[in-house]
């Protein structure tokens, strides 16, 4: 195969674990707004770990984006 | 298509000449991190000079500012968290700055450069690590050995521990650059679609308007993405900090 076809089919496979990400972020945002929705005096105490748990969820997408734009740019 | 990536490239303004074989020069990053420092400075002088009762609406800015980095101190590093303030409240305003000056079209993103997060996310990380040991001593190491495990599966969980501690500088300086990046790129992006269609003639403006909306509606988030990202920096920052303060979970 073309190296060059090569290295842009591997960015876009990459790129397919960016999905895992979303669900993960989607998963972290619904249980927040759920649990806000149940007992909202509680929620304001608990965004700093939401935002936590989003940092550390999105990070992993993050890494696949980078895989990404390594073979894209840097290789 | 224009090219999405010219606009990270970095380039000389004024050439000082060369030491030792680098070349010394007042670059464009350079430039923009200094409209961030004087912006910062700027608010912040200007807004506290006239120290009313009262705030008026300048003042109000910098209190709110203050309160809000205070707060999140406070709520995961606890008071004794707030004898590192101002390192927190530098950090933040200095990326917050910088994330929202790089929106503005023509300007440059100073945190769109791994060079610049990595140095940012390596203090942090070299902060943790010396005022751990300087204020635990070796009991800083408690931090990799969490309370009530059972002691079969104790080594693969300082194994774990220790693994998750040396990659933190890395996430944490790759998420604010990776972000940055992407979300400039995709902007320029629907940019270049306008461009392309709008070359098209009559029926390509029409078609142009549909990513014209979309690169507004991109810029309203990239703004908030802006402030979520120095927030995120800031607290995970605050989160570290916590571990050097009070290690053994």
């Amino acid at each position: 195969m073309d190296p060059v076809a090569a290295k842009y089919i591997g960015a876009g496979i990459a790129c397919i674990g960016m999905g895992g990400a979303g669900v993960g972020v989607g998963i972290i945002f619904g249980n927040y707004l759920a649990a806000a929705l149940r007992n909202p005096s509680a929620a304001q105490g608990q965004f700093g770990n939401l935002i936590f748990g989003f940092a550390i969820t999105e990070a992993l997408g993050i890494f696949s984006l980078l895989i990404a734009l390594l073979l894209l740019f840097a290789l | 298509m224009a090219d999405p990536i010219h606009q990270f490239e970095i380039h000389n303004i004024v050439s000082f000449g060369q030491i030792g074989g680098h070349e010394i020069a007042l670059t464009n990053s350079a430039l923009y991190m200094a409209i961030t420092v004087v912006g910062i400075a700027a608010l912040l002088v200007g807004a506290s000079a006239s120290r009313a009762l009262v705030p008026g609406r300048m003042q109000s800015v910098a209190e709110l500012t203050y309160e809000f980095v205070a707060d999140t101190i406070q709520s995961t590093a606890g008071t004794e968290g707030m004898k590192f303030f101002p390192f927190v409240f530098t950090i933040f305003t200095f990326i917050l700055f910088a994330n929202v000056i790089g929106l503005v079209p023509y300007s440059f993103t100073v945190t769109s450069h791994i060079i610049i997060t990595a140095m940012l996310a390596l203090l942090v990380f070299f902060t943790v690590v010396i005022y751990g040991f300087w204020r635990h001593g070796l009991h800083f190491f408690k931090l990799f050995v969490p309370r009530g495990v059972p002691v079969y599966i104790l080594p693969m969980i300082v194994a774990i521990e220790v693994l998750s501690f040396l990659s933190r500088p890395v996430s944490h300086s790759i998420r604010l650059f990776a972000n940055m990046l992407a979300g400039h790129i995709t902007l320029k992006v629907f940019a270049g679609f306008v461009t392309l269609l709008g070359a098209w003639g009559i029926a390509g403006w029409f078609g142009a308007t549909i990513p014209l909306a979309l690169v507004v509606v991109l810029t309203a988030l990239e703004l908030l993405v802006a402030f979520l990202q120095a927030y995120v920096f800031a607290i995970l920052t605050c989160i570290y900090l916590n571990d050097a303060i009070h290690p053994g979970h």
